[in-house]
C-alpha cells in the first residue's frame, strides 16, 4: 500500500527529474553544451590521432594517408562472412580501377589485435589485392582509431568469439575529409562509382 | 550410394556442383560454395540456396559436417549505425514453394573449429538438419578465398 506522503514525494521527484531533463536538453541543444550535428561521421583523417603498424611492420598514422584518396574499413581476420566479402569487393574495385588504383590507399584496420598478430595479418592480406594494407595497433590505439572514425566494436565472449564492428567502408578525399561511406549491402558498382568520383573530381 | 557413384561416373557433379541426395524429395539445394580457408585456425563459411519444393513447411535447425566440429547457422545483421554482428539464426522455416538464400552479409553456415583446411578446388559433404528428421546431404565446392558467390 502506498501512503499519500510517498505519492507526493514521488510526484515531486518526478517533476524535479522532468525539470532536470529539460534543463539538460537545453544545455546540450541550445546551451553551452551544443555540439556539431551528425556525430556519427568520422573526423577528417588529419584530425585523427592514433598510430599503428601495417602488416609489413611499418609505422603508420592517418596523416600518412593524406595526399591520396583513401578507403578504410574495420574488421578482423577471424571474421568468416563480412570481412572477406568486403576485402573481395575492394580487391575487385582495385582491379577494375587498373592504373588509377595507384591514386588510392586501401586500409583494413583490425579491431581484434590480440588474435590478429602481425603474422596473422600478413598471412591474411596475402590473399587479397597486394595494395590493401592491414593495420593493427595496441588496444589503446585501436580505441583511439575507433573514436576518430566515430565507429564502434565489441568483442564477444568464449574461445571462438566473434566481434561486432562497423562494417561500412569509409571513403576519404585526398585532403582527409570524408567523401562517402559504402555500406555492406550496397551494390558493388555503386561503390566503384563513388570511388571514381573521388579520384576524378 | 550407388546413385552417387553413378552420378560421379557420368560427370553430373561437374555440371551441378551441389546436388542433394534424391533420398529426400521436396528439397533442392543450389549454388553451394565455401571459401578456401587460411589454415584451420579461423572459422570457415558455407553458402547455398535451399528451396522447399514439397508441400509441407520444412524447418532448418542446423548442419553437420566432418570438416568442422561446430557448424552453426548464423545470421549477420547490420544496424542503422552500420555495425554488423553475427548471431545463431535459430530455427529457419521454409514454406512450400519458398527458398532461403545463405549468402554473404546475411544467413550463412559458420564452420567453427575446422578439422582440416578448406582447400580450393576440393569439395566436402555437409548435412542440413531439419526438424522432421529428414536430413539433406549437400556437396559443397571450395572456391577461392576471395570468391563472392558460387559463380566466380
Amino acid at each position: 500500500m502506498i501512503s499519500r506522503r510517498s505519492v507526493a514525494a514521488y510526484l515531486g521527484g518526478g517533476a524535479a527529474l522532468a525539470g532536470g531533463v529539460l534543463a539538460l536538453g537545453w544545455w546540450q541543444v541550445d546551451g553551452p553544451g551544443a555540439k556539431n550535428p551528425a556525430p556519427l561521421l568520422p573526423l577528417p583523417l588529419s584530425e585523427m590521432s592514433f598510430s599503428m603498424q601495417d602488416h609489413t611492420g611499418k609505422e603508420v598514422t592517418p596523416q600518412g594517408l593524406l595526399g591520396k584518396a583513401s578507403l578504410v574499413f574495420f574488421g578482423y581476420t577471424f571474421c568468416p562472412d563480412v570481412c572477406p566479402t568486403t576485402l573481395s569487393d575492394i580487391t575487385v574495385w582495385l582491379n577494375e580501377l587498373g592504373e588509377d588504383a595507384a591514386l588510392l590507399n586501401a586500409i583494413f584496420i583490425t579491431v581484434d589485435p590480440e588474435r590478429d598478430t602481425q603474422a596473422a595479418m600478413a598471412q591474411y592480406m596475402g590473399y587479397f589485392h597486394p595494395d590493401i594494407r592491414g593495420w593493427r595497433g595496441s588496444l589503446a590505439e585501436t580505441d583511439k582509431a575507433i573514436a576518430g572514425f566515430n565507429a564502434s566494436y565489441s568483442l564477444g565472449e568464449g574461445e571462438d568469439y566473434t566481434v561486432e564492428h562497423s562494417s561500412s567502408v569509409f571513403l576519404f578525399q585526398p585532403d582527409g575529409r570524408l567523401a562517402a561511406m559504402i555500406d555492406l549491402h550496397e551494390d558493388r558498382e555503386q561503390g566503384l562509382a563513388k570511388i571514381r568520383r573521388v579520384l576524378q573530381p | 550410394m550407388k546413385r552417387h557413384l553413378l552420378a560421379l561416373s557420368l560427370g553430373i557433379f561437374a555440371s551441378f556442383p551441389a546436388i542433394g541426395s534424391a533420398d529426400q524429395p521436396g528439397l533442392e539445394v543450389e549454388q553451394a560454395w565455401s571459401r578456401a580457408s587460411m589454415g584451420n585456425d579461423r572459422p570457415g563459411v558455407a553458402y547455398m540456396v535451399v528451396r522447399n519444393t514439397g508441400s509441407e513447411t520444412r524447418t532448418l535447425i542446423g548442419a553437420k559436417t566432418d570438416i568442422a566440429m561446430m557448424p552453426q547457422i548464423h545470421r549477420t545483421t547490420t544496424g542503422a549505425s552500420g555495425v554488423s554482428q553475427m548471431a545463431p539464426a535459430g530455427d529457419i522455416e521454409i514454406q512450400p514453394g519458398a527458398e532461403i538464400a545463405l549468402a554473404p552479409g546475411g544467413l550463412h553456415i559458420m564452420l567453427m573449429k575446422l578439422t582440416q583446411p578448406l582447400i580450393e578446388g576440393e569439395s566436402y559433404g555437409l548435412t542440413l538438419l531439419f526438424k522432421n528428421g529428414h536430413d539433406f546431404e549437400v556437396s559443397v565446392p571450395i572456391l577461392s578465398p576471395t570468391a563472392r558467390n558460387a559463380n566466380p
